[in-house]
């Protein structure tokens, strides 16, 4: 059955291969297990856009096929990341404190220790009392479950009451930016209990595996990433390719017209917004130890609507298309704005790319949007035009109405 | 008589202006009606009305063997209790094709859960070529609907709305810009499928309507001016006064 399943998706075939010669590639070229061709901190931005490839897929379900343009699944990403932060963060902690106090002359007691980490963790905002929401921050699974569970949650509730009354279109878009923006601005509070705009931070050392240096666990978050990919890459290619992903491409064409055939339109859009949302948080778990740190400036709308932009410059409504945009804008992003980038001197004024890099990005967004709908991906179907008989641009329909070549081989 | 359908007293206003007024009608289960009107008159409003579109100010709708009331219940729920309804302009996913179309339009169930995990049955794909037949679309069926012409997107959608297989048919228009020998295949699916369901024909079309050969309710100012047969109301002065007299 997964053999005729991938039969009928090319496409999916082809995306998991290239995946797995770019993993293997690049574990060829790393520092820790093979050439040293490639620092260990590009690995990790090549794992990390990996991650922002999978939050690039739940952009694409959500808003490709099914037409919700949501502006806050940055949120639910940053969420998963904060998820898995806490646990990182109160084990290594653990670890310091405990090896600090073992050369005290009394052995300290469990509470003295949690108090200590207490305080190591949340002095930095004046406080060193755990807050409610890390009672489970000591157990690597619950924290885990929670990663899929706190995005899930929220956004089941946000959809639930959102969709419920039928919001839609541009004022679902402002609805759930607003909802990114509270969220933000919660964080950063100091009594957020999530130490406020200090954020999480040493995320990249994993407690229990001190020995391992960076360059051997970047490769390990790469292999993670690259898999979760994947993972995602199917299942989101196994929602669209049934009859559900005719519903709720139906949904992005014609809502009220799915409603009259009988489907529940707004359980529909709750379903998938809360999947995706659930997918969000797991990239998020995976990126953020790999960046090392998260703060709530990570959850900024802008975020969010750079999500959108990558999804749109990559080819909205197919799950290659969201992935390359991602890998793509957000890599040369990081070109651009590192400082990598040759300054152009124009005599009279020196363009300078990391201020000019955002005018550029904004310009694309706006030529593809109204010039190259398909994005990046609709350049696969330029390649595979050649294929197809040329009929001179006749008609395919009976009359002039009719959709002519170019556009039926969308 | 049996009764499928029973609208009475219903009322509905659109900012001070009375849509439909009063407007009491009845069908049974299998049944063909025609509704014409003047433009205003409120058709297009009372289909709005039994699909659950638009909410009535007052008024009972009344469905079925145990009369459950439809009001209140969503569009989706309304069209799972089986009203099926042709919109006016053709509206098939242009994107999908005839084939999807027709699978997504085909009675089964309609939950989340149970469409992530369908898997289409022989007997489902026995019936979707079997009705892209009778539409005539056979040979287009793995075509996007898109492509298809106006008269061809209106039958996909009279296919999808007979795979949904509705006790009631709420038809807008469906002869709309078709040839005549597309009517003619048009009346008759039509009147096949009033031998076991009801039908109701909004049409302008007075030679579309005599075709169908049915009872006609005539609808003026969202209320129904006279009822019964072609000739009966089309001998009645105030429908030749509002009506027929332009």
């Amino acid at each position: 059955m997964k053999n005729s399943f991938l039969m009928r998706n090319p496409s999916t075939l082809i995306f998991l291969a290239a995946l797995a010669v770019f993993t293997i590639v690049v574990t060829a070229l790393s520092e820790a297990f093979g050439l040293g061709l490639i620092s260990t901190s590009f690995v990790k931005t090549l794992g990390k856009t990996l991650c922002l490839g999978l939050v690039a897929i739940a952009m694409d379900l959500v808003w490709g096929y099914a037409g919700i343009l949501s502006l806050g699944h940055f949120a639910f990403f940053g969420l998963g990341g904060y998820m898995i932060g806490m646990w990182l963060m109160y084990e290594r902690t653990r670890d310091i404190v405990i090896s600090s106090m073992s050369d005290a002359p009394i052995p300290p007691t469990a509470e003295e220790i949690t108090d200590a980490i207490g305080h190591q963790i949340f002095g930095v905002v004046g406080s060193s009392e755990f807050p409610l929401i890390w009672a489970f921050a000591d157990s690597l699974v619950l924290q885990l479950v929670l990663v899929v569970l706190v995005p899930g949650a929220l956004a089941f509730v946000f959809g639930w009451l959102a969709f419920r009354s039928r919001v839609a279109g541009v004022y679902l878009s402002i609805l759930t930016q607003a909802m990114t923006l509270a969220l933000s601005l919660y964080l950063f509070q100091n009594d957020s209990g999530l130490r406020g705009n200090n954020g999480l931070s040493g995320l990249q050392n994993l407690p229990g595996l001190e020995a391992a240096p960076q360059s051997v666990v970047s490769i390990w978050f790469l292999w993670a990433s690259a898999l979760a990919l994947g993972l995602g890459y199917l299942l989101a290619a196994w929602i669209v390719s049934g009859k559900f992903g005719s519903v709720i491409r139906g949904i992005r064409d014609d809502e009220a017209r799915v409603r009259f055939l009988g489907y529940s339109v707004e359980s529909y859009k709750l379903a998938l917004f809360t999947v995706t949302a659930c997918i969000a948080g797991i990239a998020g778990a995976l990126y953020y130890p790999q960046a090392g740190i998260i703060n709530p400036a990570e959850i900024a709308p802008i975020a969010s609507i750079y999500l959108a932009v990558w999804v749109a410059i990559g080819g909205r409504g197919r799950l290659y298309g969201a992935v390359i945009g991602a890998g793509f804008v957000s890599l040369v992003s990081s070109w651009f704005t590192g400082g990598q980038a040759p300054d152009i001197s124009l005599g009279f004024y020196t363009i300078k790319w990391v201020d000019w890099w955002l005018i550029v990005l904004g310009l694309s967004f706006v030529f593809v949007t109204l010039f190259a709908p398909k994005g990046i991906a609709g350049l696969f179907d330029l390649a595979a035009h050649r294929r197809w008989p040329n009929r001179h641009g006749a008609d395919l329909g009976p009359d002039a109405g009719a959709l002519r070549e170019r556009e039926a081989n969308e | 008589m049996n009764t499928l359908l029973e609208v009475s007293g219903v009322s509905v206003t659109f900012d001070g202006f009375r849509a439909i007024n009063n407007l009491s009608f009845r069908i049974g289960p299998a049944e063909m009606r025609a509704i014409i009107g003047p433009n205003g008159a409120g058709k297009t409003t009372f289909m709005d009305i039994v699909t659950g579109k638009t909410k009535p100010d007052q008024g009972r709708i009344l469905w079925g063997e145990k009369s459950i009331s439809l009001r209140g219940m969503s569009e989706a729920r309304i069209a799972r209790e089986g009203v099926g309804r042709k919109f006016q302009k053709p509206t098939v996913f242009e994107d999908q094709t005839v084939h999807e179309n027709l699978l997504m339009a085909l009675r089964n169930k309609r939950g989340p859960f149970a469409v992530l995990f369908y898997k289409p049955a022989a007997k489902d794909l026995v019936r979707v070529e079997a009705l892209a037949e009778e539409i005539g679309l056979h040979d287009a069926l793995w075509r996007k609907s898109g492509e298809l012409s106006h008269g061809q997107k209106q039958w996909l959608e009279i296919g999808m709305l007979l795979a949904q297989e509705p006790r009631l048919l709420l038809v807008d228009e469906p002869a709309a810009g078709m040839t005549p020998a597309e009517r003619e295949h048009t009346t008759n699916i039509l009147t096949e499928a009033a031998k076991t369901r009801a039908v109701v024909v909004v049409e302008h079309d007075m030679e579309f309507v005599r075709r169908l050969n049915c009872k006609v309710t005539v609808l003026h100012e969202g209320a129904v001016l006279a009822e019964g047969s072609l000739d009966h109301v089309t001998a009645n002065q105030d429908v030749i006064d509002v009506y027929l007299g332009r």
